[in-house]
């Protein structure tokens, strides 16, 4: 029932989409643009939400993955003069952060929100901590048009003519969905996170499952933070990641622990973004972007409070698992 | 013995597992041969899961050695198990209740069509197997949709897919009605036929002696001895498991009934999924007798309790108590109107562990005047009292601080009971009063109960064991699907015949 | 099955009676947390040290800067006010069960409320601090509730309810104290100064919002180990299931619990406002909230035990400015101190060093997400 709704809104905004195109090609091609910039961090950081979560760990401490990974992401390319491996450092550094996590809530089992907290606290304070001022990166990355494809009025200039972390943060959701709803790997990641010792007593391993699941989503935080420092600004502030690590389980959730639905949601957060800024720059209406802001977490918690028992998180997160 | 000439296809030496503070198993042995049922015997508490389960990868024994098929094997987990042919189906079934039935059967051991996982191929082959063995199941359907009996076959299916050769059944028949367990038990007999080798756990007497080639009986953690059908009986069986003559039957005088005290007219509850749960049901308890109510878990039970306690909300024409409408009203209230509460899960409803024997002894009453004034506790009226209980209620304890959770199950139960007698109550409502309790406890429990009758209280008992019901009840009351099928008079009550009711067969068959 | 889930009921810290075991049975209470915060001090010295400083000096400017002067000792006590009630705020959440992370957003509304309520609102004192103060506390335990009224009456998890409000809190307050609580003519988001007669007195060289917090923690302290309320809050905290059938409303007291979580944190914004700032401006104190915490952890739940554990945290943040300018050393030490100090007192590690067991039981506070 819930999808049905979810298909008109997704085909109302299309028409309009199409609509405003033809009505002004150069404002609604900025808009959307906009929009999908401002959505990729938050795709790829809810995917870290999602693939946590259904394996049955709730992981609070991506803003602080992100955070870390931003920060080793841009001083590693700005030290070694190379985006690549400045990106592979930020990718490497989440990944250790989502071990560290996987570490205290799987291993030693520890209540998960307070170990995700520590990521957060230990984030700003080390980021802080060994901030130097002053460094640049060698050079932007580059946006990459895909032939033909981008020739597309509309799709292509706002789809394909991208840079690499934004195809990245569109293919993931939909390669994560084959791999969570169709393969053996997201059959036991399902099991496990929904009922962990039906998954132990069937010869899957719980404990390592979890671990390697959330250490990999790590990945996913590290490639999120490389984007915001390396792809999107250009560079590494104090805070940098502004709160996209929460927004991101407002996405989660609002995307039902879906990887597609999360998709459509960022890109969803990301219109109302886009719009308001163009409104607002046009001089239409102004609406205070602190309302934009909060628009994801006020609807979350509209929509669990409206929905509360029928969209339900894996039955098994949160809880650290414990033979009998 | 003819057993002797078949294939060993498990062998546990010694075996020995510790728990803090308790030994779960010692120096326990156990022998199973091709074709054969084994039945684990006990008690509550003797040990029997923690012996499968070491069997089944789930625990390392500390001591001890088990041998598959002839090879010495440590076990790091159910993985390992699995890979030697060793199936279990589980007390409390394992299957993911969002997946699919082939989804459930295939997990941990899925037919791939890289990369992906062959669903077509897995529906294919759990239908094959479904058919093979006469375990009708839809493949398709939902686990958290079927009943608990279509998903116990869920979960021998499971076994059977992994060709499981042994075959380790946890308290199979605990969720069963009599027919549909007399069903599982010609079940484990093909199984048998067809060379698998059976491990059976229960603490059913008359099922063991049914369907069992060998019976070992454990007892406290230790094995007691081996026997054959053919050579014991019920009551030897029972003296094995307790280590003495038992009283199967309680001793007590004929009912004195007087007054109705609790009645309840036509109650209609739903459950947490809003489905019909308990259905028109009308009864009378009056003073001084005890009223029991039969029937297989799941038929409406514990949602009537829960009803009459306040603990859910329903619809009646009538609810009263003594005259007094409780219809709908709140826990507190219908306490406060002497209705004592039995819970049946004590550990969730009935007692808060980390708190002290005290504590839990005027959990219900704190708020009282006697043991508060103007919102702060009275420690020493509230020790005062729980002093006194402890003594009489017989109470283990180190003393009336020590946590609860630290306490046995019989224990925990007599601090529950002895909360609920202690406040002299008109009416009490027992649910599943011995569960997971000790023998000795067991006694006591009841002799308080019949002790609260005779004092004048009217007793609803509700409980899933039989014994318990034929043995303490005046009158049987037998619940099948949410409806009270009959009443009957304990005089005219027999196994048999409350069994069939059980079963929803109708009264006049 | 036992469906009293122990990872619910036992968080480990809760000793509702108070007479419960000798002190041998104490001593690890107390030596886990101590230990706890001397290997995080070992770890942030070994951080100081790989830029350069001997960590032994700069944890002496540290702490003489903190506590050797009547200055020092001025600034430790405004910095801990805030952290003992913040701290307090999740103690009574967590011993009834709830987990509140949003002591920060709870905080932020508040200093905002107690602000407006401070400039806008003229009284003789004796009765603009109480309104003032009050008025604060009502902020935060408005924010509060609704969390709380969506996990009483929604079964929604109040630790992601709390996680929205933070995020909300902050865009709100930042719109507020820009758009129309503004002060005029300035280029600053910040709202005007509170009148005189809103400002917190100080005795000798003593805070009065700092005598109010450890009142408050003394008081709390005795509630929830000796009063039927605070029997209710620990009922529902340890197993709901029986906190219902003892005839105790727990919707009601999850509704409570939360609402006096945010009364507190909210407290903590009020005193900050009235006795330190004397105005809401942006950034105001990020992270004391997240300190709330830790300090909580610390402290075990226990109210009374906040009060020092907060005057730990309290001294090292008011030092770290000291430490800055002495040595060069970042301030944000101290967060890496206090993570890592959280992390301690919440793993396991600490307690495997000490007693050489594997089986050490966790304490959990969650319940995850789900209802």
């Amino acid at each position: 029932m819930r999808a049905r709704y979810a298909y008109a809104l997704a085909i109302i905004i299309g028409i309009a989409i199409v609509v405003c195109f033809f009505l002004d090609e150069i404002r609604t091609v900025s808009v959307l643009s906009f929009s999908l910039r401002y959505a990729v961090p938050l795709i790829l950081a809810a995917m870290v939400g999602i693939v946590c979560e259904r394996s049955g760990v709730i992981n609070i401490g991506i803003e602080g993955q992100m955070l870390m990974s931003a920060f080793a992401g841009f001083f590693g390319a700005a030290v070694t003069g190379n985006l690549i491996l400045g990106t592979l450092i930020g990718i490497g550094t989440g990944m250790i952060m989502g071990a560290f996590l996987a570490t205290g809530a799987v291993t030693w089992k520890m209540d998960q929100i307070i170990a995700g907290t520590v990521i957060n606290i230990l984030a700003v304070g080390l980021t802080s901590f060994f901030y130097v001022q002053g460094q640049v990166l060698p050079g932007n990355t580059p946006i990459v048009a895909i032939p033909l494809l981008s020739d597309i009025p509309l799709a292509g200039p706002v789809l394909f003519n991208n840079g690499l972390f934004t195809y990245a943060a569109v293919a993931i959701p939909l390669i994560l969905w084959v791999l969570l709803f169709k393969t053996r790997w997201g059959l036991r990641t399902r099991a496990v996170g929904e009922k962990p010792s039906a998954a132990d007593t069937s010869g899957v391993g719980v404990d390592p499952m979890r671990f390697w699941n959330v250490t990999i989503a790590g990945a996913l935080a590290g490639m999120a933070g490389a984007y915001l420092a390396i792809e999107a600004a250009g560079t590494f502030e104090r805070g940098f990641t502004a709160g996209r690590g929460f927004t991101a389980l407002a996405i989660m959730i609002f995307g039902a622990w879906n990887p597609i639905g999360a998709l459509a949601a960022a890109f969803f957060f990301g219109l109302t973004q886009g719009l308001a800024s163009q409104l607002q720059a046009d001089e239409v209406i102004a609406i205070p972007q602190q309302f934009i802001n909060m628009l994801p977490y006020v609807l979350t918690i509209v929509l669990l409070a409206v929905v509360s028992g029928r969209i339900k998180p894996p039955s098994a997160v949160g809880r650290p698992y414990e033979k009998d | 013995m003819a057993a002797d000439e078949r294939e060993v296809l498990l062998q546990a030496t010694g075996l020995t597992k510790r728990f803090p503070g308790v030994v779960a198993n010692e120096d326990v042995s156990l022998t199973l041969r091709k074709g054969e049922i084994l039945a684990l015997l006990g008690e509550n508490g003797a040990g029997k899961s923690t012996l499968v389960k070491m069997i089944y990868g789930l625990y390392a024994p500390d001591e001890g050695e088990i041998r598959i098929k002839g090879e010495a094997v440590r076990l790091a987990g159910p993985r390992d198990a699995i890979k030697r042919g060793i199936g279990m189906v589980h007390q409390h079934f394992q299957l993911v209740p969002v997946f699919t039935v082939a989804e459930n059967i295939v997990l941990g051991d899925e037919p791939l069509r890289w990369p992906f996982v062959n669903m077509k191929s897995a529906r294919a082959e759990v239908a094959r197997l479904s058919e093979e063995y006469g375990l009708k199941v839809d493949v398709d359907a939902h686990v958290e949709d079927l009943p608990v009996g279509t998903q116990q076959r869920v979960e021998i299916l499971k076994a059977l897919y992994r060709r499981a050769d042994i075959l380790i059944l946890d308290e199979p028949t605990a969720v069963l009605t009599p027919q549909e367990t007399d069903d599982l038990l010609r079940v484990m007999r093909g199984f048998a036929d067809s060379g698998v080798g059976v491990i059976f756990i229960t603490h059913k007497l008359r099922e063991v002696l049914a369907v069992a080639d060998t019976i070992e009986v454990l007892r406290g953690g230790k094995w007691v001895g081996t026997t054959v059908p053919a050579e014991t009986s019920q009551e030897g069986l029972a003296q094995m498991m307790v280590g003495r003559g038992v009283l199967l039957q309680v001793d007590k005088r004929a009912a004195q009934p007087q007054e109705v005290i609790l009645d309840v007219q036509g109650l209609t509850v739903t459950d947490d999924l809003g489905l019909p749960a308990v259905r028109d049901v009308s009864l009378q308890v009056r003073a001084g007798e005890i009223l029991g109510i039969a029937g297989v878990e799941g038929n409406g039970q514990r949602e009537l309790v829960q009803a009459l306690t306040g603990l859910r909300r329903c619809s009646a024409t009538t609810v009263t108590v003594n005259g007094q409408d409780i219809l709908n009203k709140s826990p507190h209230d219908i306490h406060a109107l002497g209705v004592g509460h039995v819970p049946e899960d004590r550990e969730k409803d009935g007692l808060v562990g980390p708190y002290s024997v005290a504590d839990n002894l005027v959990l219900d009453r704190f708020a009282e005047p006697e043991f508060a004034s103007r919102g702060v506790r009275d420690r020493k009226a509230i020790d005062a009292l729980s002093t006194n209980l402890v003594q009489q209620f017989d109470i283990r304890t180190p003393g009336i601080t020590t946590t609860v959770q630290s306490l046995s199950g019989g224990n925990k139960q007599k601090i529950v009971i002895a909360r609920e007698l202690a406040a002299n109550p008109v009416a009490l409502i027992a649910a599943q009063p011995t569960r997971g309790v000790d023998v000795g406890s067991i006694e006591f429990i009841h002799s308080q109960i019949v002790g609260a009758r005779d004092r004048g209280a009217a007793v609803l008992l509700v409980s899933a064991e039989l014994d318990e019901i034929l043995g303490l009840s005046d009158r049987v009351a037998v619940m099948y699907d949410g409806r009270l099928v009959d009443v009957l008079d304990i005089a005219v009550a027999d196994r048999a015949r409350v069994g069939r009711l059980m079963a929803g067969g109708s009264k006049d068959a | 099955m036992s469906t009293t889930d122990p990872a619910r009921t036992d968080l480990g810290f809760t000793d509702p009676d108070p007479r419960r075991g000798g002190p041998l049975d104490r001593l690890p209470a107390i030596v886990i947390p101590v230990v706890s915060v001397l290997l995080a001090f070992a770890i942030g010295g070994i951080l100081i040290w790989l830029q350069g400083v001997n960590p032994f000096q700069a944890y002496y400017v540290l702490f003489s800067n903190a506590l050797g002067t009547t200055e020092g000792l001025l600034r430790v006590m405004q910095k801990s006010t805030p952290l003992i009630l913040t701290g307090l705020a999740v103690t009574v959440g967590l011993r009834a069960g709830l987990f509140n992370i949003g002591a920060q957003g709870q905080l932020l509304v508040a200093a905002l409320g107690t602000a407006w309520a401070g400039y806008n609102f003229q009284m003789p004192m004796v009765l603009h601090i109480p309104v003032a103060l009050v008025f604060g506390m009502l902020c935060g335990a408005a924010w509060a509730s609704i969390a709380g009224a969506l996990r009483a009456y929604r079964s929604v998890s109040e630790v992601i309810t709390t996680i929205m409000l933070n995020s909300i809190a902050i865009a709100l307050v930042d719109y507020l104290a820009s758009e129309p609580f503004k002060e005029p003519d300035q280029p600053l988001t910040r709202t005007p100064e509170i009148a005189p007669t809103a400002m917190l007195p100080t005795f000798g060289i003593v805070p009065s919002g700092f005598l109010i917090a450890i009142v408050v923690a003394i008081v709390f302290g005795w509630l929830l180990s000796r009063t039927t309320q605070g029997f209710r809050f620990n009922t529902v905290g340890l197993n709901p299931s029986a906190a219902r059938y003892a005839g105790i409303s727990v919707k009601g007291t999850i509704l409570l619990a939360m609402a006096v979580s945010g009364a507190l944190a909210g407290m903590g914004g009020a005193i900050e406002t009235l006795g330190v700032t004397g105005r809401f401006e942006p950034a105001f104190n990020a992270g004391l909230g997240f300190d709330g915490i830790t300090i909580a952890l610390l402290a075990r739940a226990n109210p009374i035990a906040t009060i020092p554990a907060a005057i730990l945290i309290g001294t090292l943040r008011s030092g770290a400015a000291a430490l800055q300018f002495q040595t060069g050393i970042e301030p944000e030490v101290v967060d890496v101190i206090l993570a890592i100090t959280l992390l301690l007192v919440s793993a396991p590690i600490v307690a495997r060093l000490l007693f050489r067991k594997r089986n050490i039981k966790q304490t959990q506070v969650t319940q995850g997400w789900g209802s």
